[in-house]
């Protein structure tokens, strides 16, 4: 299978990072992949990591609430409110750690998120834009991507970055 | 408190006097008369990126000059770098996931 190649970019500010891919399939299909639980705990975590939904209302003001678990069983918790939903087009949200009950984490920064889809003939193409509040929230994320070293590197950072 | 990499080039005349420095080592005052701000401002500036060691320093005879030092600036790259990786292993999933629900369909 041909990979497609991924396009990351930063903005100046260091406050906003990009991601832009397509995906060969139907948008339909890619926009389901990204909103269903049942698809998106089969790919959202990078291996060895996986995702696991506790319970997801995909509508504006809902939630996605889920955790990351690692070969070891650490588990992070994330959550994912959704802000605007136009179906098959784009959704944006705010996504924050939290403990097992939902419970804002206050001490890391959360992060703003927006996906636009967009069918390129039979093909879609997904742009994902990450937005920290802050020079220091995006500093405090690096930070401890850093700490946690390089070896952990699709350990700790998807959850610090990565998760959605 | 602790300054990082990231913080020093968050900065568009921080941005400004490494590209500078990049170019040519540089005195203080050589480096203010690039731009409008005051001295001080500047040399405020120099300070954050001497401190998370985007710069050095050196004495020559009387002046003092500063230095570029370009493999501080890497960390960024390695960072971008781990987001890259773990952005592309999600992708590739998702690739393959696609694939199986097109083959389950056809």
């Amino acid at each position: 299978m041909l990979t497609k190649e991924t396009i990351y970019s930063k903005d100046a500010s260091n406050k906003k990072l990009k991601v832009e891919r397509e995906f060969d399939a139907p948008i339909e299909q890619v926009w389901k992949a990204w909103t269903q639980p049942e698809l998106l705990d089969q790919w959202w975590a990078p291996k060895p990591w996986k995702a696991n939904t506790k319970s997801m209302d995909f509508r504006e003001g809902g939630r996605w609430f889920y955790y990351m678990e690692g070969p070891d069983g650490t588990r992070h918790y994330c959550k994912v409110d959704y802000k605007t939903i136009v179906p098959n087009q784009s959704f944006s949200g705010f996504d924050g750690f939290c403990d097992e009950h939902g419970e804002t984490n206050t001490e890391l920064p959360g992060m703003g998120w927006k996906c636009v889809f967009t069918a390129v003939d039979a093909t879609t193409r997904v742009e994902v834009e990450v937005t920290f509040a802050s020079e220091e929230d995006l500093n405090k994320i690096v930070e401890m991507g850093f700490k946690e070293g390089f070896a952990a590197a699709h350990a700790n950072l998807d959850e610090l970055l990565a998760k959605k | 408190m602790r300054r990082d990499v990231f913080q020093a080039i968050a900065d568009p005349t921080r941005r400004a006097i490494l590209s500078l420095l990049a170019l040519q080592a540089m005195t203080p005052n050589a480096l203010a008369d690039h731009f409008d701000s005051s001295r001080q401002a500047i040399s405020k500036h120099i300070r954050i990126l001497t401190e998370c060691q985007l710069i050095t320093q050196q004495q020559t005879g009387r002046e003092i000059y500063y230095y570029f030092n370009s493999k501080k600036l890497k960390e960024v790259d390695k960072w971008l770098e781990q987001f890259r990786a773990m952005w592309d292993t999600r992708f590739t999933q998702l690739d393959t996931l696609l694939k199986t629900i097109k083959n389950k369909k056809s």
